[in-house]
C-alpha cells in the first residue's frame, strides 16, 4: 500500500445500485473479510435474497437497514498496492444532500451514478452541482445497470452528452464518464468483455491512477491551532505555533505576515517531534517559529508575504448549504467558525437559492433545508480569508447554532 | 536524519497524512476543550493514540489526563506493560474501575457474564466526576458498520448517549466542539485508521506494545468459534478440552470476552503480513460480545459504550 491517501465521495438516487457498487468494490479489491461476508450472506439469506446481497456491506445503521436505505454519511476503508482510499458514501434522498455537502468536502474525486434506465435525472444535477460548489477536483460519472440497457453504447453517449450539457451550467470544467453494471461486477474492478467499444480505464484502475487536481497552488496559509510554550528545563525559552499547513508548501526563510496584527516576520524554524525539516507540505502537521517576538495566538492565520494575500474583512458574499430543519433568515445569529477562529456572527441577507432543475439562481429571502444558496455575512471580530477556489480551508466555514451547538451551515466564500 | 528514514516516510506517505490527520484532531480538542482526557486499556489502539497525543504537543508536556477503565479482568501481560509504558513516558494515570462501581451498587454483576458492559456506568460516572468535557478514544471506523458513520467529534449528551439519526455534519477540517454543561464531546482521531495502518504505524515509529499481542505459546480452549485463555476468570467449562497452542491476541480488551487466533508471529513486520492475508475482521476474530447480534454494537454505543 505505497502512495498517498485518496479520498473519494460516492453520490447517487436511491437504488441506482451505491451500495452494490461499494459493496462490489471493497469486495473485488479483497478489502471484504470472510466473517463480513458470511455475515451478509446469512442476513440476505434470512431476507430471502439470492446470493449475497453485497450492498448490505455498506449499509451501517439499524434505521437504514429497516428502511432499506442509506441515510448517513459511511466511511469504508480499502488499500490496493498503489493506494490508500477513503470512500465517504452519502446517501441518495433529496433530503440528505447535507449528506453529500459533507463527503464532497474532503473529497478529491466524486463518483457520481446514474441508472442507465433513466439517464441524468434531477439528483444527478444536484450532485454535480455539490461537486462543482465544493470544488472536488475529479468527477466521475458512473453509468451503472449497462446490463439493463444490453450494453449499449448508444444510451451511454446519451447520458454522457446530457450530463455535459449540465455540467456546463454548473461550472463543472470536466469529468469521466464509466459505464458499469454493479451487480456483476463489470468495469468496477476488471474491464467488461461486455462493452468491447468502451476503451478507456475501469473505475479502480481510474481512482488507482487518478492524480488529484491541486487546489493547494496559491502560497501558504497557517491557521494557528495553539501556541506551544513548554517552559521545562529541556525548552526554557522555546516559543512555536502548531498548525496544519494550507495551501502549499511553508520554508524556512519564507517571509510571512501575521493576521490580524499584520506584522511581518521570517520562519525561523519548523519543527515536528520527529526533529526539525526545511519545509513543510500541504497538510503537515509542524510547530512554527518565527524570527520576531510577536505576538500571535490560536485563531491567528500566518500567511506567506506574497500575491495573492489573504484578506482580513469584516463581510464575506457566501455561498452556503442550509443544513438544519429550521429555515434560514436575514437577521439570524450564529456563531462562525473558519479555520481555528471562531466569531460572532449575522446573516445580513438571503440573496439567491439555486434552482436545481433549471440550474440557476433564484431571488429569495430564506433558506430551507438542503438548499443552497447565496447570502452576506457580517462577523463581530475580522476573518482572514481567501475565495473558496483558491483554497478551500482558508475559503470555508460553519455557521453554528449557539444555543444547541448544532452545525447549521456550510459555507464557501465566494468574494469579500 | 538518515537516508533510511526519509525513504521510509515517502514509501509509507499515507501513514504521514493520517498521522497528521490525527495531530490535527488532537490539537483542536487542545484548543476547544478545558478537561480532555485521553482513555489508555493497553490496547493498540490506545497505545498508538497516545503515542500521537505526545507528538502532538511536543515539545511541550501532554496537557490531557489519561485514563483506564479497567474491567478488573486483565491480561497481568497488559497491566503489566501499562504500568511500565506509562512510567516511562512520565505520565499519570487515572483509573476508573469497574470493581469500585459493583462495590458502590452503581451496577450489578452476573455471574459468569462478561464485565464488558459495565464499563459504560463506570466510564460515565469518571467523566462526571472529574468534569471531564472530551473524551479520546482509539476508536476506528473500520472496525464496524456502526463506527462508519461515526464522526470525529461526536457529542453525548447528559445521558452519554450517542443518537446516530442527529449526528452534527462533519465538514472540511472543522471540528465543532460546541457543547452544553453537562454534555461531553467524544473524539476519534483514529477515525480514518485501517488495522493494517495501526499495525503499520507501530512498526515505523518503533512503538512497544503488550507481549500477547505477538505469537505465544499458550493454554487455550474453543468457545463459539474463538479461541479463549483459560484464565481466572475463564476456566473451561464441561467438554471443553484445553489445549496448548501458538496464538496472539488482535485486541486485548477484558479477558471474558477477548479471543485469541492461531499465529506464529512474533514480531510487528509478521504481525503486518499475518493482517494482511487475514480474511477475519478484527471484532470477528476477537469479540464475543459483538457477535451476539447484527445491532449489537449499534446498541452499545447509543447508550454510551465506547
Ligand atoms: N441489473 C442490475 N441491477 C443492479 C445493478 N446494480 C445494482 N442493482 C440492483 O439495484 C437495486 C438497488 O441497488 P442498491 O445498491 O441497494 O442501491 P442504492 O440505493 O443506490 O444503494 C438492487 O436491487 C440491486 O441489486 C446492476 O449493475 N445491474
Amino acid at each position: 500500500m505505497p502512495g498517498q491517501l485518496l479520498r473519494v465521495v460516492t453520490a447517487g438516487s436511491v437504488d441506482d445500485g451505491k451500495s452494490t457498487l461499494v459493496g462490489r468494490l471493497l469486495h473485488d479489491a479483497k478489502a471484504v473479510l470472510s466473517d463480513q461476508l458470511s455475515a451478509v450472506e446469512a442476513a440476505s439469506e434470512r431476507r430471502g435474497y439470492e446470493g449475497a446481497d453485497l450492498a448490505l456491506l455498506v449499509d451501517g445503521l439499524r434505521a437504514e437497514r429497516e428502511q432499506g436505505i442509506t441515510i448517513d454519511v459511511a466511511y469504508r476503508y480499502f488499500a490496493t498496492a498503489n493506494r490508500t482510499f477513503v470512500l465517504a458514501d452519502t446517501p441518495g434522498h433529496v433530503q440528505y444532500t447535507r449528506n453529500t455537502v459533507t463527503g464532497a468536502s474532503t473529497a478529491d474525486v466524486a463518483v457520481i451514478l446514474v441508472d442507465a434506465r433513466s439517464g441524468v435525472v434531477e439528483q444527478t444535477k444536484r450532485h454535480a452541482a455539490v461537486a462543482s460548489l465544493l470544488r472536488v477536483g475529479e468527477v466521475v460519472l458512473a453509468v451503472n445497470k449497462m446490463d439493463l440497457v444490453d450494453f449499449a453504447e448508444d444510451v451511454f453517449d446519451t447520458i454522457v452528452t446530457d450530463f455535459a450539457k449540465a455540467a456546463d451550467g454548473l461550472r463543472l470544467e470536466r469529468f469521466t464518464p464509466i459505464p458499469v453494471a454493479a451487480l456483476a461486477g463489470d468495469n468496477v474492478v476488471d474491464r467488461s468483455a461486455n462493452m468491447p467499444w468502451y476503451t478507456g480505464p475501469s473505475l479502480l484502475d481510474y481512482l488507482e491512477s487518478v492524480s488529484p487536481h491541486d487546489l493547494a497552488a496559491i502560497p501558504a496559509r497557517f491557521p494557528v491551532q495553539m501556541v506551544m510554550r513548554p517552559r521545562t528545563a529541556e525548552f526554557p525559552d522555546y516559543r512555536g505555533y502548531a498548525g496544519r499547513v494550507e495551501g502549499g508548501a511553508l520554508r524556512v526563510g519564507d517571509s510571512v505576515i501575521a493576521l490580524p496584527s499584520a506584522r511581518t516576520t521570517t520562519v525561523a524554524g519548523i519543527d515536528t517531534a520527529d526533529g526539525s525539516i526545511e519545509q513543510a507540505e500541504i497538510g503537515r502537521s509542524v510547530v512554527v517559529r518565527l524570527a520576531d517576538d510577536i505576538d500571535v495566538t490560536r485563531g491567528d492565520l500566518l500567511a506567506v508575504d506574497v500575491e495573492p494575500r489573504p484578506v482580513m474583512t469584516n463581510r464575506v458574499t457566501a455561498t452556503i448549504c442550509w443544513l438544519s430543519d429550521r429555515p434560514l433568515r436575514p437577521g439570524d445569529r450564529f456563531a462562525l467558525r473558519h479555520t481555528t477562529r471562531e466569531v460572532r456572527a449575522v446573516v445580513d441577507d438571503v440573496r439567491s437559492r439555486l434552482d436545481i432543475s433549471s440550474v440557476s439562481s433564484i431571488h429569495t429571502g430564506e433558506l430551507e433545508l438542503n438548499d443552497i444558496g447565496t447570502v452576506y455575512v457580517r462577523t463581530a471580530e475580522p476573518i482572514f480569508v481567501d475565495p473558496y477556489e483558491l483554497n478551500r480551508a482558508t475559503g470555508a466555514f460553519l455557521l453554528v447554532d449557539e444555543s444547541s451547538g448544532a452545525t447549521v451551515a456550510a459555507g464557501m466564500i465566494a468574494h469579500v | 536524519m538518515t537516508l533510511a528514514a526519509d525513504e521510509l516516510t515517502l514509501e509509507r506517505a499515507w501513514l504521514t497524512d493520517l498521522e497528521d490527520e490525527a495531530i490535527h484532531i488532537i490539537r483542536e480538542v487542545g484548543g476547544q476543550f478545558e478537561r480532555p482526557v485521553v482513555l489508555f486499556s493497553g490496547g493498540k489502539d490506545s497505545i498508538v493514540m497516545l503515542h500521537l497525543a505526545i507528538k502532538a504537543f511536543w515539545p511541550a508536556r501532554l496537557p490531557f489526563a489519561v485514563m483506564h477503565v479497567d474491567t478488573g479482568h486483565n491480561f497481568p501481560e497488559v497491566i503489566e506493560y501499562r504500568d511500565r509504558h506509562l512510567g516511562r513516558l512520565g505520565v499519570r494515570l487515572v483509573v476508573a474501575s469497574v470493581q469500585d462501581s459493583i462495590d458502590r451498587g452503581r451496577v450489578h454483576e452476573t455471574p459468569g457474564q462478561s464485565r464488558n458492559p459495565l464499563q459504560t456506568v463506570t466510564l460515565l460516572d469518571a467523566i462526571a466526576e472529574n468534569r471531564f468535557d472530551a473524551v479520546l478514544g482509539g476508536g476506528r471506523r473500520d472496525e464496524e458498520k456502526a463506527r462508519a458513520k461515526e464522526r470525529v467529534f461526536s457529542v453525548r449528551d447528559d445521558f452519554g448517549q450517542w443518537d446516530p439519526r442527529n449526528q452534527r455534519p462533519e465538514l472540511w477540517d472543522l471540528y465543532n466542539g460546541r457543547h452544553r454543561p453537562g454534555e461531553h464531546v467524544r473524539v476519534f482521531p483514529l477515525s480514518n485508521w485501517t488495522e493494517l495502518d495501526v499495525w503499520s504505524y507501530i512498526e515505523r515509529e518503533g512503538i512497544e506494545v503488550p507481549s500477547i499481542y505477538y505469537a505465544h505459546e499458550r493454554a487455550v480452549f474453543d468457545r463459539d468459534g474463538m479461541l479463549m485463555a483459560v484464565t481466572d476468570w475463564t476456566p473451561p467449562r464441561d467438554g471443553e478440552t484445553v489445549r496448548s497452542e501458538w496464538v496472539r491476541y488482535r485486541t486485548v480488551g477484558d479477558a471474558t470476552c477477548t479471543g485469541a487466533v492461531s499465529s506464529v508471529a512474533q514480531d510487528v513486520s509478521a504481525v503486518i503480513s499475518e493482517t494482511a492475508a487475514s480474511t477475519v475482521s478484527e471484532r470477528g476474530a476477537s469479540r464475543a460480545d459483538d457477535r451476539a447480534s447484527e445491532a449489537a454494537m449499534e446498541d452499545r454505543k447509543r447508550q454510551g459504550y465506547f
